[in-house]
Order: structure tokens, then sequence, then C-alpha cells
């Protein structure tokens, strides 16, 4: 599929516009709330003040108090109440406005919202979006930048996903709106301002799916939401260096894309992997190994990982130290030996 | 070193009596004194009467089939039938229960089989009944969780218009949870159509109530969420019965949530695997007995002249019959398919899963394969 190509919902393709990716994710709820009337939207300051990222702009004046209402400030409530609506039949796109203030939901989303079709052997499932603006690289304070990825992903009875652009952001979320499994999409809080042209609404690769954003021979770069700029920005550098770098924007963390990525990394014979969220026990870590597992005899070196250290998310005038950059992922390449 | 808030001032103050509408000695009340409940008709009574019966039977047969090492686990609500009688029996077909760990007797009231009941605690699957057909949502486990699944249900039946109810089960030390306080400030903001329906059995395992709080009685919390809360003898099933219907009426008729508290007591232990002779006396379980919410309901229809023996022996009757079906049951094995494991996880099918799956019937086909060898070499 194109990137551009449309939904099938029968909604006239708009002019193209220039769209942030919060203005897609906003026009993404508000699409899917005109086409189910089944979707609700809570969380706290979505209502008339449209969220603190601004992302439900607009929408409770749209909707009304009905199927647009500010909670009350509990996150475990949010998402415990959440889950009694989805089993009445609703569709609740939940926010949980910065990702270090999703842990009071924890046990809600790891012990129910995971796990409930499960122990229901399919009789509830439980059709919720939870969205987290997550990491940093925008000035924030403490516990306003967190990666909070790895805890969800290790969570079976999960989706994971996170966009990196506009379109993506648009067309991720109307799937996961959609989806009758819970999704926990991550939006990074870095890219909200990040522009596109779009011509909604506009269908990008299925929600489960990685894909190569650039082509290149001697590298598989990996990386998704925040990280996607930088890895790009590196294989631009690169090419004056004479390495050609292929770009992965792995869209879905869990399901993870073994056969989109381990098809580049066959290609490539090596691998790095680049995120926000510190290294140890990290995301990273399950895509390095199983990467490993599955294409070894096709590596000519270990797969690197590049991402934050292992200390808790910095202070604002000291996150650039802590954050990839294209420089030190190539100072990682260059720790290879290249034969 | 005691953690305990020891200031007189805030502690001294004693709980009032709880609401009641007939005695230990099974008098009805005085109406002056019933805080403006009637005591239900002696016919509802009776019902009432007879789920209590047939509930105790099915508790105190499941328990000793977990002493016979049957089940892997079951929390008895011995001695508590009048609040579980009282709440499932308050509801109407429309409504959603949403029970814990310890209410299997409410979900049996409820119409649930004892088979599907005993699913989970036989260990073939965390939990085995139809929950749309019962409209009872699955047992929880972790404390005070259900009780906002409760409030959102709730919630979006109001959304919908429709006049469903939903009502929650709760025990003292849930109420501790930060997802019990949550529950109750959502429900009085968004003045859902929901019931909490807290049975103080005065023990978290071994935890005493004054060990979790330091008020009164946990329905003195409701006037801090802004709304109605009752102190309810949780042994007196009319009372319990004419408080949670009245609570269930104002809900359906807009008037949101209501927080009821059932002052009772867990006569069994937490579990089997639990020994409470190490955290209380001996003399206060029997104390505990000596008030016994059936004994004391029986005493009342007698006295009424609507418990004949005709009727009585009918009762004991359907018990033993539920009790004869809940031991066949056991005899039943499930069919437990390991492949199935994979099959609940997501609604759309995931590679890595297919994999795992493929692995582990790769392992059963290669046990299978062994087992044939092994018997056909015993064979010879």
């Amino acid at each position: 599929m194109s990137p551009q190509q449309t939904l099938e919902t029968g909604r006239p393709v708009r002019a193209p516009e220039s769209l942030t990716m919060a203005a897609a994710l906003n026009a993404a709820i508000r699409d899917a709330m005109v086409d189910d009337p089944t979707v609700v939207l809570f969380g706290e300051d979505v209502g008339p003040l449209g969220g603190v990222f601004r992302v439900t702009d607009g929408l409770y004046a749209e909707f009304g108090e009905t199927r647009v209402s500010d909670s009350p400030l509990a996150e475990a409530g949010i998402v415990g109440t959440a889950i009694g609506m989805a089993m009445y039949g609703l569709r609740p796109v939940v926010e949980m406005q910065f990702d270090a203030f999703s842990y009071p939901a924890f046990q809600q989303i790891v012990s129910h919202v995971a796990k409930m079709r499960n122990r229901t052997r399919g009789k509830i499932p439980l059709p919720i979006v939870i969205r987290i603006p997550y990491a940093g690289d925008i000035g924030g304070v403490e516990h306003h930048s967190d990666s909070s990825e790895a805890y969800w992903t290790a969570t079976p009875g999960l989706t994971v996903v996170s966009p990196s652009n506009p379109a993506d952001a648009y067309s991720m979320l109307r799937e996961a709106i959609a989806s009758d499994d819970p999704v926990i999409f991550m939006e990074p809080k870095s890219r909200y301002w990040s522009k596109a042209s779009l011509a909604l609404p506009v269908q990008t690769e299925p929600l489960n799916r990685a894909v190569v954003l650039r082509e290149g021979t001697d590298v598989t770069l990996i990386a998704y939401g925040p990280t996607v700029k930088t890895a790009l920005a590196t294989a631009e550098q690169a090419v004056a260096e004479g390495l050609s770098i292929e770009v992965i924007d792995l869209r879905s963390l869990s399901p993870f894309d073994d056969e989109t990525v381990g098809a580049s990394v066959r290609k490539t014979g090596r691998a790095a992997i680049v995120h926000e969220a510190a290294q140890f026990g990290g995301y990273g870590a399950e895509v390095a190994a199983r990467l490993t597992e599955r294409n070894f005899f096709y590596l000519a070196a270990p797969i690197l990982r590049i991402t934050g250290f292992d200390i808790p998310y910095p202070s604002p005038k000291l996150e650039e130290y802590f954050l990839p950059t294209p420089d030190r992922i190539l100072a990682a390449l260059s720790t290879w030996e290249w034969s | 070193m005691s953690l305990n808030v020891e200031n007189p001032s805030l502690t001294a103050v004693l709980a009032p009596p709880p609401l009641r509408l007939i005695d230990d000695q099974g008098r009805a009340v005085p109406q002056d004194e019933s805080g403006g409940f009637a005591l239900p008709a002696v016919e509802t009574l009776l019902g009432l009467y007879r789920q209590m019966v047939v509930a105790r039977r099915f508790d105190v047969q499941v328990t000793a089939l977990t002493r016979q090492g049957r089940l892997a686990t079951y929390p008895s609500a011995l001695g508590q039938e009048a609040c579980e009688i009282a709440a499932v029996a308050s509801l109407v077909p429309q409504d959603w229960l949403f029970p814990t760990y310890r209410d299997s007797i409410a979900l049996l009231t409820r119409g649930v089989e004892p088979k599907d009941i005993l699913a989970s605690f036989r260990g073939d699957w965390h939990s085995g009944y139809d929950y749309q057909q019962h409209r009872i949502a699955p047992q929880a486990t972790p404390l005070a969780t259900q009780a906002l699944h409760a409030v959102g249900l709730a919630t979006a039946a109001k959304l919908k218009r429709d006049d469903t109810v939903a009502l929650t089960l709760l025990g003292d030390g849930a109420t501790s949870e930060g997802d019990a306080h949550e529950a109750f400030n959502f429900a009085a903001v968004w003045q859902a159509p929901v019931v909490f329906v807290v049975q103080n059995n005065q023990f978290a395992i071994s935890v005493p109530l004054d060990k979790q709080m330091a008020c009164r009685t946990i329905a003195d919390k409701a006037i801090g969420y802004g709304m109605p809360g009752y102190y309810v003898d949780g042994n007196d099933v009319a009372a319990m019965y004419a408080v949670i219907s009245a609570a269930i009426n104002l809900a359906r008729n807009g008037g949101g949530p209501t927080l009821i508290e059932g002052l009772t007591y867990r006569i069994e232990a937490h579990t089997n695997s639990d020994d409470p002779t190490r955290y209380r006396k001996a003399a206060d379980v029997d104390l505990w007995r000596s008030r016994d919410p059936i004994e004391r309901l029986e005493k009342y229809l007698v006295a009424q002249g609507a418990l004949t023996d005709e009727v009585r022996a009918s009762i004991l009757a359907a018990a033993e019959e539920l009790a004869t079906t809940t031991r066949e049951c056991m005899t039943e094995q499930a069919v437990i398919d390991p492949l199935e494991l994979f099959e609940h996880v997501y609604s759309t099918p995931r590679a890595a899963l297919a994999e795992q799956r493929a692995f582990l019937a790769a392992e059963l086909d290669g046990d299978a394969a062994a087992s044939a060898i092994a018997n056909e070499e015993s064979a010879r």
C-alpha cells in the first residue's frame, strides 16, 4: 500500500494540508468519532482545554460532554472505568497525559486490560486505546520525559505502537481505535509539532508492520517514535563517510515485524537499534536477541544498541548528553570491524 | 512501636449501632429504629432464606472438596450469606454484578452452574462462565480493581440511556486500596448508577479492620465522596436487602451511587492455606457463629408461621441436591487443550505466537509418540 492510499470509509478525500502530528492525531480521533458513535474520549484536561498538547482540541465542542469528558485526576480510575465502558460496548480512547503519569494505571493495564480477553476465553474483548505521550527532548521537567515502552511490550495481551510522522499518526490511530484489542498508543512528544502535507483520510502500512524508510546496503538502523528522525539524519550524515544505511521505522513494537526487519538484516548483515529508553532490559535487548537468534549466520557483527544511559531521565540542561545523536550512532557503528 | 493512630480524639468515637430490621433474637425492630426502611414482605424473606440455605450448602460442600485436595483453592463466604444473597436478590436481569474471588455464592444465586463456578478453582482456566448471559464480570482478584470496572460499565449504560445498574462487592481490606478511592470518587462525580456493597468481615486475611483505617465505619467515608452511605448489620438479610434495593432504585432513577457497609464476619479461614488461629480467638469466632444470619431469619420466619417443617424440608432437599450436583461435576474432567493457551491473547493472529504454538504442538506430538512406544514395549 502506498502511504497516500485512502481509507475505504466513503469519506471524501480532503485537499492536502500541512498538518502537525498533533493535528493528525486530532483528525484521527475526530473522524473515528464521526464514523463510530461508540467511540468515547476522556482523560485529564482533554475537554475544553483540548489536552495539554492540544491533541483533543475542539472535540469537546464538537461532540459534547457525553462523548468527550474531563475525568477526575486519577489514571487507574481512567483506565479502570474505560474497561467497564468497553465491556458495555463502547470504544474508549483515553489519555495518560505524560508517560510517567501512566504508572498509577499500571495494575489496571497489566492485570486487566492485557488479560481480560485471555481469562474470559475471548468472551470479553477490550477495544481500548490508551494514548501515552512519551519520551523526551522537549526540555521537560522530572517525570515528563520517560520512555516506558518496555513495561508494556513485556506484557502479553497488549499491542504497543508508536508513530514517527503525521501520516502514520493518523492512520495508526484510526486502526488502533478500530482494533478489538487494547492498544498502547505511544506518541513521541518531541514529534508533536513535526509537519507533513496530508490529504486526509490517509492510510499507511498496516498497524503491525515495520517499514523501510530509506534503503541502504551496509547497515540496518532500527528506530521507532522519536528516534526515527535521528536515524534518518544519521543515514544522511553517513553518506559522506561512504556508508549506506538502511533505516527501518518499527511502528509496531508489539507485535514485532520479524519479516520486514529480518529481511533487511539478512541483506545488510549488520544492525543497530536506537531508542531513548535506558539500555539494560530495554526494548532493544529483545530486538537484538531475536534478530540474532533468527539471523545469526547472516550477521557480520554483533547487533548494537545505541540508547539512553542506564540512568533516570535527566533534567532539561542535561538531556542533550543523554539522547542518542547521529554522531554517537556513527561512532558506535565505527566500533565494528569493517573488512 | 505501633504505627497506628493513637490520638483518642480521632479513634475514641464509637461506631453507631448498625442499621437492622430483624434483631439477633429474630424479632422485628420497632419502626422508629429502622432508619425509614420497611421490613420486606414475608414471602420475600422466605425466598432470601431459601437462597441463603442453598448457598451455604454449596459453600460447605466446596470447602470440603478443597480440603480433600480436589480444588486449587476456595475462599469461603460462610457467615456472609446475608450480604451476598441480598446483593444478588436486589438485582434485575439487565443489571451487572462485579464480584471478587470470595463471592462464588453470589454467582450461584444469580444462576451460574456449579461446574462453571468451579472451573477457575479447579484450575481449568482463569474464569469459566458466560459473562454476558449472567451479566456477571469475571471474579476479580486484585483488590478493588473491579469497582472501577463497575463504575465504567454503569457510566456507559447511563450514556446509552439504558436503565442498567452495576453492583460491586468489596471487602473491608479492599477499601484501603487506591482503586477503591478512585472508584468511589469517579462514581460520585459522574453520578454513575452503581452500588458499592462492602462486606466488612473484619479481616483482610489476618489484618483486623483497626489496622486498615482510623475512622468509625467504612460507610462514614461516603460523605467525603458526596454520596449516601449506610452502615448495616450485614448478618440481617432483611436490612441488607432493604437498603441495597433502595440504593439500586436510587441509582436506576438517576440518583447516583451509594456506599453500603455490611458488618459481618468471615467464619472460615481466608482460604484453605490460611491458619486463622494465629491471629484471632476461637471465642470471637464462636460469638459470631451465634449471630448466624440464617438462624436469625429462621427464628423470625418460624415465629411468623412462614417456615413450616414441610417448607424447611423442601429447602434442605434442594440444598442437598445442589451439593450432589456440585460433587458430581468434580468427577467430570474438563477437556483441556494445551494449544488453547494461544487462542485468546489477541483478536488477530500473531506470527510469533503461531511459532510458539507449533513448538508446543510438536512437543505434545513427541510426548504422544514416546508414550505410544512405551505402551507398545510394555505390551510386549
